[in-house]
């Protein structure tokens, strides 16, 4: 059954999952554990739990290389996603992918990439998979906006519109695709004005509203689940970490501009709004937030605890037989 | 057994396991209700409908990285491509994602994806319409690739091939299209990886790839009238390689040569050399030889387009050279 109200205190939950889990992270780096890169998804929170909130199991996402948070929100562990990054047997890719890789296709987590752009791809095809099987279930894209100038996203775009599959593409326009700002690299630097190119809906929400993106995910999953076709959603936000951990971030954006970010923290705004119109209290929020800290606490033992992958297993399942 | 040609050979199989499998589904241009530029899929659009024969519009890289999003949710897509050539465009979607899939999901995703399409060099099809991927392909760890010679084969290769759960490259020259061959009906599978004597001999292995099968052969029936016995060794896959075959058949000739249309450096025929030099030098009683293709982008006009390709009489002369070392 549909929700009819926002489940506010499962969105806020996971909110505090991902950024508590990330800010982890983000020591684990400084402390050697993390071997190889560390895309973190601080900031940008509420755009992966407004639209997994929605989502199955048997729905799935396509990731980026900015992954952690579809992760989380898709239904991975923090022990699984932490244990991933510090390479170890018992990560969700037993580890062999590390950040860019994480993979638990049991809970629908499809896979984060390395690469921009197959993602939205992926997407189409899983929708064109749901069609023809005559499932219900949809396939979400989430990338950033260094992909809606790659080929992918209008060859992704176009074939999901002309064939209506039940499909979503998630932008998450944080305006730097590493370095280099949107506003410098699109013609038009309205992602959302680009669904008319389609023949689809782009639709632009505020990206650190949890709230809207919930709205906008709903609507857009209705619609594809009545075989109307895709919808384009583009998720205005902002990354407060650097593009990755132990990278510079000020030689190409201010401080200023950071500061004034961090103050339309996704999880404060919500956190304040829930208080205001009284849909949670203080204690309630703090409660969520102290269970949390203790589940990642417990994620980071396990994970610094678990094994080393055999080395013998190095090269199994390059094939299926 | 009635006799097909190799292009209603793949069609029948094709037929068959798209009786069996409502998952499998097809995309490219002009597969639906055309049947296909190389009537591929003749037929299957009246028989199966516009969703199991998906017309696309001209973007490979599109249609080839939804095949991988498909792969992963229950579908068996086969894309077909037309010509390789034109899958260049999604390179990045079969290296990057269709091959390592498997592996980066631990083997909990498989990857069934038919990746099928025309290579080759003849009919002054120019250099957009001719290359020969397969040595590029079978780099990768992670992909299979075929590239069968006979029809029967082809038949087989493309009924194991929609079987796998692997990502399979099923790579068919196009000159071999409308040879004609005896053809098993019904359930008919030609195991990955195990390569086929198509001609018994003492005197030489000649290993051949795809068109140059047809071409060897012609010459084995020369080079037999000038009391030469050659053996000629299908690989019928290239990733799996039956190199155990090969050996085997260099033990009792001690002489061999390679003869491919595709490129020579980092190719198919190198690498045989190296493994039978590793595996069987004692058995060698000559250098091993290679015959190639020119490496130059293919030429239009007929007297230049036949000068990169190896004839029947160069492979004769290359296997008399090698028998007289």
């Amino acid at each position: 059954m549909p929700e009819t109200t926002p489940p506010y205190l499962r969105l806020y939950r996971t909110m505090q999952v991902i950024r508590q889990t990330e800010e982890q992270l983000a020591k684990s780096h400084q402390r050697g554990l993390i071997h190889g890169a560390c895309h973190t998804y601080v900031g940008q929170e509420a755009i992966a739990t407004g639209v997994c909130a929605h989502l199955r199991p048997s729905d799935v996402v396509f990731s980026t290389h900015r992954g952690h948070g579809h992760a989380l929100a898709k239904g991975v562990t923090p022990a699984a996603l932490i244990a991933e990054l510090f390479g170890r047997a018992t990560g969700c890719s037993s580890g062999r992918g590390g950040s860019m890789h994480l993979f638990s296709p049991e809970v629908g987590m499809m896979g984060t990439s390395g690469i921009v752009g197959p993602c939205i791809l992926q997407a189409a095809g899983a929708g064109y998979s749901f069609k023809l099987l005559k499932s219900d279930n949809v396939g979400v894209a989430f990338f950033g906006d260094g992909a809606v100038n790659n080929g992918a996203f209008h060859e992704g775009l176009n074939m999901a519109s002309i064939w209506k599959l039940p499909s979503l593409f998630i932008c998450e326009n944080n305006q730097f695709a590493t370095e280099v700002p949107f506003k410098y690299a699109a013609g038009n630097p309205t992602v959302a004005s680009r669904g008319a190119a389609y023949g689809m809906p782009g639709i632009e929400v505020d990206g650190n509203d949890v709230l809207a993106v919930y709205e906008a995910a709903k609507t857009a999953i209705q619609r594809a689940k009545a075989g109307e076709g895709p919808t384009l959603i583009e998720c205005l936000t902002y990354r407060t970490r650097p593009h990755s951990e132990g990278m510079g971030d000020f030689g190409y954006r201010s401080r200023e501009e950071v500061e004034a970010w961090k103050a339309r923290c996704p999880i404060r705004r919500f956190a304040e709004k829930l208080v205001a119109e009284s849909l949670a209290t203080v204690d309630e929020l703090a409660k969520i937030e102290a269970e949390v800290q203790a589940m990642v606490v417990e994620a980071q033992a396990f994970a610094e605890n678990s094994p080393w992958p055999d080395p013998s297993t190095a090269a199994t399942h390059v094939y299926a037989q | 057994m009635p006799e097909l040609t190799f292009m209603k050979a793949t069609l029948e199989g094709l037929t068959e396991e798209m009786e069996l499998n409502p998952r499998i589904f097809v995309m490219g241009e002009g597969i639906g209700k055309r049947g296909g530029n190389f009537k591929t899929t003749e037929g299957l659009f009246d028989r199966f409908g516009a969703e199991r024969l998906c017309d696309t519009p001209i973007c490979e890289r599109g249609f080839v990285g939804m095949a991988a999003g498909a792969a992963m949710t229950g579908t068996r897509p086969i894309i077909d491509f037309m010509f390789a050539d034109f899958i260049m465009d999604s390179i990045g979607e079969i290296v990057n994602q269709i091959a390592k899939m498997q592996y980066m999901s631990s083997g909990r995703l498989k990857m069934p994806v038919l990746l099928r399409g025309c290579i080759g060099i003849g009919h002054s099809a120019a250099t957009h319409h001719s290359g020969n991927y397969y040595p590029l392909y079978s780099h990768f760890p992670g992909l299979r690739v075929c590239v069968p010679s006979m029809a029967a084969d082809a038949k087989g290769l493309l009924k194991t091939a929609l079987r796998s759960d692997d990502p399979v490259l099923f790579l068919e020259h196009k000159s071999l299209l409308n040879i004609k061959g005896q053809v098993p009906t019904g359930e008919h599978l030609v195991p990955f990886g195990k390569a086929a004597i198509v001609r018994e001999g003492r005197d030489v292995t000649v290993v051949a790839l795809t068109i140059m099968v047809h071409k060897s052969l012609q010459a084995a029936e020369i080079l037999a009238k000038e009391g030469l016995s050659v053996e000629i060794v299908d690989p019928r896959t290239v990733s799996p390689l039956d190199i155990d075959t090969i050996l085997e058949s260099v033990h009792k000739t001690g002489r061999l040569i390679i003869i491919d249309e595709a490129f020579a450096p980092c190719g198919v025929g190198g690498d045989i050399a190296a493994l039978v030099i590793d595996r069987g030098f004692d058995d060698l009683d000559a250098p091993i030889r290679r015959l190639n293709g020119t490496f130059t982008p293919t030429p239009y006009s007929p007297p230049l387009e036949a000068a990169v390709v190896p004839s029947v009489e160069r492979i004769a002369q290359a296997i008399r050279d090698l028998i007289a070392e």
